[in-house]
């Protein structure tokens, strides 16, 4: 039915996967700075961190990843000619993955905002007067029910993140839309191949909803359901 | 740093690109939000024959990202020789109307879900109040269950707005002249990252403003009745599960 390309789709699926992945760690790590600079002491640093989520929660994401595939690569450009070292090309992997990061950091951040902002301030206070240490604090009492906050609106940013891996194609990526591209001109069948990844990106989107739900369940055991009439 | 030669050769282009985006996000919202009123009312209803179709549809397509429901469009159905003899051909080889169909078949997905949670937390009392008074059943919806839902649905549905307009730099793709495409064609011209990827993020950021702004203004008008006090006792509208925008 697919012309023997079903292998090649699903090896484009691997690398959609790994984008996805890895944007979603670089993610993470943009998202939680950027939760402590808002919350910090410092004017300067929520200064920063509010003027990053504003501006990047205001661009559309194709914008974004093309400014910083294309821009990236000027400044690196300008690097290597001031540095006297050879040319080096951005890899569109690297670019891809950093860009969707940085997009959707800008979203965790305040997801995790708000998760930190749920803790009741008193057993915070209450750590601290049993003599626990601030990381003791961060491990015992607020990472564990900032997951539980976390998690509705992680999974919100995960799905739209997974659907977003999508345009990397866009600046070069050989994932799984590109591969239906050119599974697509060879064939002269592009309703086939799209509306199949299309058929895998639901594939995925509901494996994730099914083990992020269970996931929230799993930490919200001991805390009271509310009771829909 | 800016060369502001190249901005004063291209911005016309840029105005040009800005009503093109505009008059995308126009067509595609206006339809939603006229698709989406009575089937956010099916997905609502108690009967899974009404509410199941309409979920299934959402489901696919708010699990599916737009530049795929695009391309399925655009360049698949063209491969059935059945869609190539038919009267909608004319329309379906155009890509604006590939373009209007895809993001109004999008954004009427997620819109539907937005008033359909708006629906589900419309106070009972309310309705038989209404039915008591003797109104039939289209005052009760067109005067009191729609308001109220609308009112619930609108810091939603302004977001869902703001996704909209920026899911409309997907239009480049399907080659629609809109900003972003404006912004590709200047970088490749010259070569250049903030006269054209630069430009175009302050008009996004700009619409962003000002469709934020309108938005807020419609929630001063609608949510006026809102005295604080109550606001906080009771929880937000926003407090529905997430439906993954």
């Amino acid at each position: 039915m697919f012309d023997g390309y079903l292998p090649m789709i699903l090896d484009g699926l691997r690398v959609t996967l790994s984008v996805a992945s890895v944007s979603l760690a670089i993610a993470c790590g943009f998202g939680l700075a950027g939760a402590s600079a808002r919350l910090s002491g410092s004017p300067a640093l929520r200064a920063i961190a509010m003027g990053y989520t504003t501006v990047v929660r205001s661009l559309p994401d194709l914008l974004l990843m093309l400014m910083v595939f294309y821009g990236g690569q000027v400044l690196l450009n300008r690097l290597t000619e001031a540095q006297g070292w050879a040319y080096i090309d951005i890899n569109a992997f690297v670019a891809g993955t950093l860009t969707l990061g940085f997009i959707f950091g800008a979203y965790l951040t305040e997801t995790f905002r708000g998760a930190i902002l749920a803790i009741p301030r008193g057993q915070i206070e209450a750590g601290q007067a049993c003599g626990l240490s601030r990381l003791q604090v961060l491990g015992h009492i607020i990472l564990p029910q900032m997951i539980r906050h976390a998690l509705p609106g992680f999974t919100n940013n995960w799905l739209v993140m997974l659907k977003a891996t999508a345009l990397v194609s866009i600046i070069g990526l050989d994932d799984m839309v590109h591969r239906a591209s050119l599974a697509s001109a060879a064939t002269r069948e592009p309703f086939t191949f799209y509306a199949l990844i299309g058929l895998i990106y639901l594939v995925v989107t509901t494996v994730s909803i099914v083990v992020l739900t269970g996931v929230e369940r799993r930490v919200s055991r001991g805390v009271r359901q509310d009771v829909l009439p | 740093m800016i060369d502001w030669e190249i901005v004063r050769e291209t911005l016309p282009a840029f105005w040009d690109g800005l009503q093109i985006t505009l008059l995308l996000l126009l067509v595609s919202t206006v339809s939603g939000l006229v698709l989406s009123v009575p089937l956010a009312v099916a997905r609502a209803s108690h009967r899974r024959w009404l509410s199941l179709p309409v979920f299934l549809y959402t489901y696919v397509f708010r699990g599916t990202p737009l530049l795929v429901q695009l391309f399925v469009i655009y360049y698949g159905l063209p491969q059935f020789e059945a869609v190539r003899a038919s009267s909608l051909w004319p329309f379906l080889r155009d890509p604006w109307f590939c373009a209007w169909l895809a993001f109004t078949l999008n954004t009427t997905a997620y819109t539907t879900e937005i008033f359909a949670g708006a629906i589900r937390t419309a106070p009972r009392g309310e309705i038989e109040a209404a039915r008591a008074l003797g109104l039939s059943p289209w005052q009760v919806f067109r005067d009191v269950f729609w308001p109220g839902a609308w009112r619930r649905a609108l810091p939603q549905y302004g977001n869902e707005v703001v996704q909209m307009m920026h899911a409309t730099a997907l239009a480049s793709t399907v080659t629609i002249v809109e900003i972003l495409r404006i912004a590709r064609d200047v970088y490749t011209n010259y070569l250049v990252i903030p006269e054209s990827f630069g430009i175009a993020a302050v008009f996004y950021l700009g619409l962003t403003i000002a469709l934020t702004l309108s938005f807020r203004a419609l929630e001063r008008h609608y949510l006026k009745h809102l005295d604080p006090a109550a606001s906080t006792r009771r929880e937000p509208a926003g407090t529905q599960r997430p439906i993954h925008a």
